[in-house]
């Protein structure tokens, strides 16, 4: 991989930037790998990339049926944290924001990380003891919480109006919480993964899977079939349609999970600011858009476009805190397909298919997760038993009762 | 914005309803294994495609009916009261 650098680019300009290498080779599918990943989203290149990287895998392809990081992960809002309440989660997803401290060296691409501070809000007085419990429960688990009142809220987001329609009651800030560039996670970890000889095969749709005694020996795809060891899984949310073709079930319901932009302005909101009550989250992005949603359409959807009724809730909940923002005009809103288990918590580890792995379950926070689910992920493919880090997180743990309930987990209530 | 067609008011505004979940769900007996239990409780269909769904009109008349909906286009292929077995679409589409 030829290293991007201050020298690189100042060569490149002076020859007129007509030197730079592809990022990432686009190969024909080969007859054999031996581990195949589903799903060129954050999450399956991560796994590539530490697979490759940190246990010497060789001969690892990543199919596609779209284009690489055009799924949730070039659709969500960019924003990473670790604020969660339970042990488990809180420490696989600080692990994970740990990763994103170091991502732009680790993969010598500059993802923008920007550690701006996450502000959750309260609007009542019980909502506020609910805080306070939620941010001691941060603290107890290493991460870093603290806790505002109405002043150091104001004084934080000047526009904000504490008056509105549920009074500001306070809230608590996670210091290290703040956003980064999705698009450059997906090709950051796309190219570092090339380097290390990885295929990525775009428009490679998996039909169905070749299963032997229970074991998994390869997929067919609409670009033929593909032989392989060890296959995993990591399409969000379309979990439950490849988990049918391989024969098993899971407990995923599929949801349209909208954001939307402003058209852009000056920079003027310096941290993420959610509220769970109000049901919205905004950040001002590099170029000046505010980025902002709220919850997902409250039924059952493949349709990458959301609802209109939600669009509006959005809006209004936007307004209702932020009034001055009202002149602005609506630039895009999309939606992404959000895979959503009963507790809010991943589903990641093995599957009752011999050599199928799955990293699923995300839900509405798969982006934060990007790093530590591939490198965990990896291990599991690698060994055949989950890491330690994603053991609470297995398929079973429906079974056996030991739900992770994780109401922090969508940030703002779904 | 869906337009859902409740038996009993006709056709209103989505936001009139609540959404009530996969349809056509039977409790086990007590004596289910722990793994027919859990299929209950917490696996589901989830189709990309038709999906068989319950839905209450919460601020009309209160009642529950299900429906028949395609997850990727939204469409509406049949509504049909509680109670009553899946519908058989392909002969819908014949009338």
């Amino acid at each position: 991989m030829k290293g991007y650098s201050f020298i690189s680019v100042a060569r490149q300009a002076i020859s007129g930037h007509k030197g730079w290498p592809v990022a990432w080779r686009s190969p024909e599918p080969k007859k054999n790998y031996d581990v195949i990943i589903i799903g060129a989203g954050g999450h399956g290149l991560a796994t590539a990339y530490y697979l490759a990287k940190n246990h010497g895998a060789n001969h690892i392809a990543v199919l596609e049926k779209g284009w690489l990081g055009g799924g949730n992960t070039g659709r969500n809002t960019q924003i990473v944290r670790s604020n969660y309440y339970w042990p488990q989660s809180a420490r696989f997803f600080d692990h994970s924001l740990k990763l994103y401290e170091d991502l732009s060296q680790e993969l010598n691409f500059n993802v923008m990380l920007s550690q701006r501070g996450l502000l959750s809000l309260a609007h009542s007085r019980h909502e506020m003891e609910g805080i306070r419990r939620w941010a001691n429960a941060i603290k107890i688990n290493d991460i870093d919480a603290e806790v505002l009142t109405p002043e150091e809220v104001k004084k934080l987001v000047p526009l904000i109006d504490l008056n509105c329609r549920f009074p500001v009651h306070g809230g608590f800030i996670q210091r290290r919480g703040g956003i980064s560039r999705h698009d450059a996670v997906a090709w950051g970890y796309a190219r570092a993964a090339n380097a290390y000889g990885v295929d990525i095969i775009q428009q490679c749709e998996v039909t169905g899977f070749n299963i032997q005694s229970g074991q998994v020996t390869g997929v067919n795809t609409t670009r033929g079939a593909i032989g392989a060891e060890k296959i995993s899984l990591a399409v969000a949310g379309h979990t439950s349609e490849l988990a049918r073709m391989a024969g098993f079930r899971v407990p995923v319901t599929s949801m349209a999970l909208q954001a939307m932009v402003s058209e852009p302005i000056k920079p003027c909101l310096d941290t993420v600011v959610m509220s769970p009550v109000v049901h919205m989250y905004v950040s001002q992005s590099d170029r000046g858009e505010l980025i902002f949603g709220g919850g997902a359409d409250v039924y059952n959807s493949y349709a990458q476009r959301g609802g209109i009724p939600l669009l509006q809730e959005n809006v209004a909940s936007l307004l209702e805190l932020f009034p001055v923002f009202s002149r602005l005009r609506l630039m895009r809103q999309w939606a992404g397909i959000v895979d959503i288990t009963p507790d809010t918590s991943p589903l990641m580890g093995l599957t009752p298919v011999q050599n199928l792995y799955i990293s699923g379950g995300w839900g509405t926070g798969g982006y934060k997760a990007i790093p530590a689910g591939g490198e965990t992920m990896a291990y599991t493919i690698s060994n055949d038993r989950p890491h330690s880090l994603i053991e609470d997180f297995r398929l079973e743990r429906f079974e056996t009762g030991a739900l992770i309930d994780e109401g922090a987990a969508s940030g703002v209530s779904h | 914005m869906l337009r859902l067609n409740c038996p009993w008011c006709g056709s209103r505004d989505e936001l009139e309803f609540s959404f009530g979940g996969e349809s056509h769900l039977t409790r086990p007996m007590l004596d289910a294994s722990d793994q027919e239990w859990t299929d209950y409780l917490f696996n589901r269909d989830n189709p990309k495609g038709i999906h068989l769904e319950r839905w209450r009109h919460s601020y009309g008349c209160g009642q529950w009916f299900n429906i028949a909906r395609d997850t990727v286009t939204h469409e509406i292929h049949s509504v049909y009261k509680m109670g009553l077995p899946r519908p058989i679409l392909a002969a819908k589409e014949n009338d």
